[in-house]
């Protein structure tokens, strides 16, 4: 369990966190400081004032305790690969191994099987693509056995398939290693992926922290995470597929289709934007959506200004948001505690459960 | 050789080459310690230690010398404490002349280490701390090895400078043949006396041959470094 309060003048930061495992994100605009708490966890900025424990405190201004970076077990992926120039791959991924204290989470062997980067560990690494370096860089920082890893946009400068492949990896990654992960980022589809703790960080100072699911559909946060961006994650099980090629998902609000093959019994979490959800008053004929579900209006939220609002819907225990116009607000009466139906206009899978 | 060139001659040749490389290796970790200061830490009196540095560079080579001698002379304060607690005697012998050649070249050596420094990457170091490894440990393992062609560079030419030191090592330890007369200063004495001048010119051609040696060596270390390293 991770647990940061720290405040200091430049850059402008006050805020107080906790990540209780697993991987939780930091996220945030540009320049709202997420990548100063990181460098502050990893003990290579220090803070005006404040404590940060990971298990065992690690920097502290009241004590005057601030271990260096190399002492405090976190290793770091950064923007960029950061690999030794002057070492070769294979050299650069067992960089860490002589200075742990702990075997990796994971065996060498299996690690450079997930990243794929097997045929490239004789290479020199000015010959590596921007993807392959970043791969090597993540298995580098696992290979030191940390207690902690931290993620620094780790794919920002990447292309959208380099992206997804590490991605991918990450995926793996949390799983097979348990290892908690710090991850920052601005890029939502990331966060949803892969996080189960949200930290919003806006200015310096913390917006909101909180489950991914909970936080995602707090209708005061919608415009935060950026209007049309906003929208709920819902838990499912893949129950098999129609003879037609769609994909049943089984959900506690009732079934849905998706056209992607998946394997039957996987548990998975759905994401629906907000912007990609209908509202009506009766169940709807003749429309050629399939994914409707009976919801109930828990709560309104008008835009400051703009035409819009946010309605909060509660999908058999799960919450769900749909961003209407305020003239269909009005038009159709909703008010808390209306039974709706929600058409799903598009639905995507935001990684296993 | 031995008949080419007359026995003086050979002795200050052996002499210079021996000065030469004791005032480089001796040097060498000074020189590395002061570029570090220079190049990665801001303190009070940063501006003084590198106007001190650079002092031999852009002084009179004889006042330098003389320098020398008032402070490492046998009444100089350090010179004096050195005799005293030491037994160990700097003016008038080669081990001054290894002094004078270390301090004249020392500005040379700094430059190209500070050079070779602040053109590494501290993200790399910052990188290797996360890893798990102490600051000295980053030394040895990332910084060390990138500023391998700058150190060599630096040693080099260290070396050159210490090699055709002349001012500041007749004015601190004399023109004493087989002891503190090196190459340059047999050059001269040699073109003193009116028959010596063959052996003068021989001299300068040996000096030549020296000094292109030395550099041709460091121009091919550099580049199996720099391909080592990867810059290339």
């Amino acid at each position: 369990m991770l647990e940061v309060a720290i405040r200091s003048s430049r850059p402008d930061l006050d805020l107080a966190f906790a990540a209780p495992g697993g991987v939780t994100a930091l996220f945030g605009p540009s320049g709202a400081g997420k990548t100063s708490i990181l460098r502050a966890v990893a003990g290579l900025a220090t803070p005006d004032a404040g404590r940060i424990h990971s298990d065992r405190p690690l920097f502290d201004s009241a004590t005057g305790l601030n271990l260096p970076p190399h002492r405090r077990r976190i290793a770091c992926v950064f923007q960029e690969p950061r690999l030794f120039p002057h070492l070769s791959v294979a050299a650069n991924l067992r960089y860490g191994q002589r200075f742990a204290a702990d075997r990796p989470s994971l065996p060498e062997a299996r690690l450079i099987e997930i990243l794929g980067i097997g045929p490239i560990l004789g290479r020199r690494t000015a010959t590596l693509s921007g993807g392959e370096a970043q791969r090597v860089a993540l298995g580098r920082a696992i290979l030191a056995a940390p207690r902690l890893l931290l993620l620094d946009e780790p794919m920002t400068a990447l292309d959208a398939p380099r992206r997804a492949e590490i991605m991918t990896c990450l995926e793996r990654l949390r799983y097979e290693t348990g290892l908690p992960m710090l991850l920052v980022s601005h890029a939502l589809d990331e966060v949803v992926r892969l996080a189960t703790t949200l930290v919003m960080i806006e200015g310096g100072r913390l917006r909101a922290a909180g489950p991914v699911a909970d936080l995602l559909a707090d209708p005061a946060l919608a415009e935060t995470l950026g209007g049309r961006e906003a929208g709920a994650l819902l838990a499912g099980r893949v129950a098999g597929r129609d003879p037609d090629g769609l994909t049943r998902i089984d959900t506690a609000a009732g079934p849905l289709w998706l056209p992607q093959a998946l394997v039957p019994g996987v548990a998975m979490r759905l994401r629906v934007r907000a912007a990609d959800i209908t509202l009506a008053l009766t169940r709807p004929e003749g429309l050629s959506a399939l994914n409707i579900l009976p919801v109930t209006v828990t709560a309104l939220v008008p835009d400051g200004q703009g035409p819009g609002v946010t309605v909060r819907l509660d999908c058999a225990g799960a919450p769900l948001l749909a961003r209407i116009t305020a003239r269909s607000c009005a038009a159709m009466a909703l008010r808390p505690g209306l039974p709706v139906w929600a058409v799903l206009k598009a639905l995507s899978i935001a990684g296993a459960g | 050789m031995a008949g080419w060139l007359p026995p003086e001659a050979l002795t200050a040749l052996a002499l210079s080459l021996r000065v030469s490389l004791w005032a480089t290796g001796l040097s060498l970790p000074f020189g590395l310690a002061v570029a570090w200061l220079l190049a990665r830490r801001r303190f009070p009196g940063h501006g003084l230690l590198n106007g001190l540095v650079h002092l031999p560079l852009i002084l009179p080579a004889v006042v330098t010398g003389y320098l020398l001698l008032l402070a490492f002379g046998r009444r100089g304060v350090i010179g004096g404490w050195l005799h005293e607690v030491l037994g160990v005697t700097l003016a008038f012998r080669w081990t001054g002349a290894v002094l004078a050649a270390a301090v004249m070249a020392f500005p040379l050596m700094v430059r190209a280490i500070r050079l070779s420094l602040e053109a590494v990457d501290p993200r790399l170091e910052e990188a290797a701390a996360t890893l798990g490894a102490s600051r000295l440990a980053v030394f040895a393992t990332v910084t060390l090895p990138l500023i391998l062609p700058g150190l060599l560079a630096g040693a080099v030419l260290a070396f050159a400078k210490a090699f055709g030191e002349f001012g500041a090592t007749i004015t601190f330890v004399a023109n004493i043949p087989g002891q503190t007369q090196t190459l340059p200063l047999a050059i001269y004495t040699f073109l003193q006396v009116p028959e010596g001048e063959g052996a003068a010119l021989r001299l300068v051609l040996v000096s030549i041959a020296i000094a292109m040696t030395a550099l041709g060596l460091s121009e091919l270390l550099a580049r199996r470094i720099a391909r080592r390293v990867g810059r290339r």
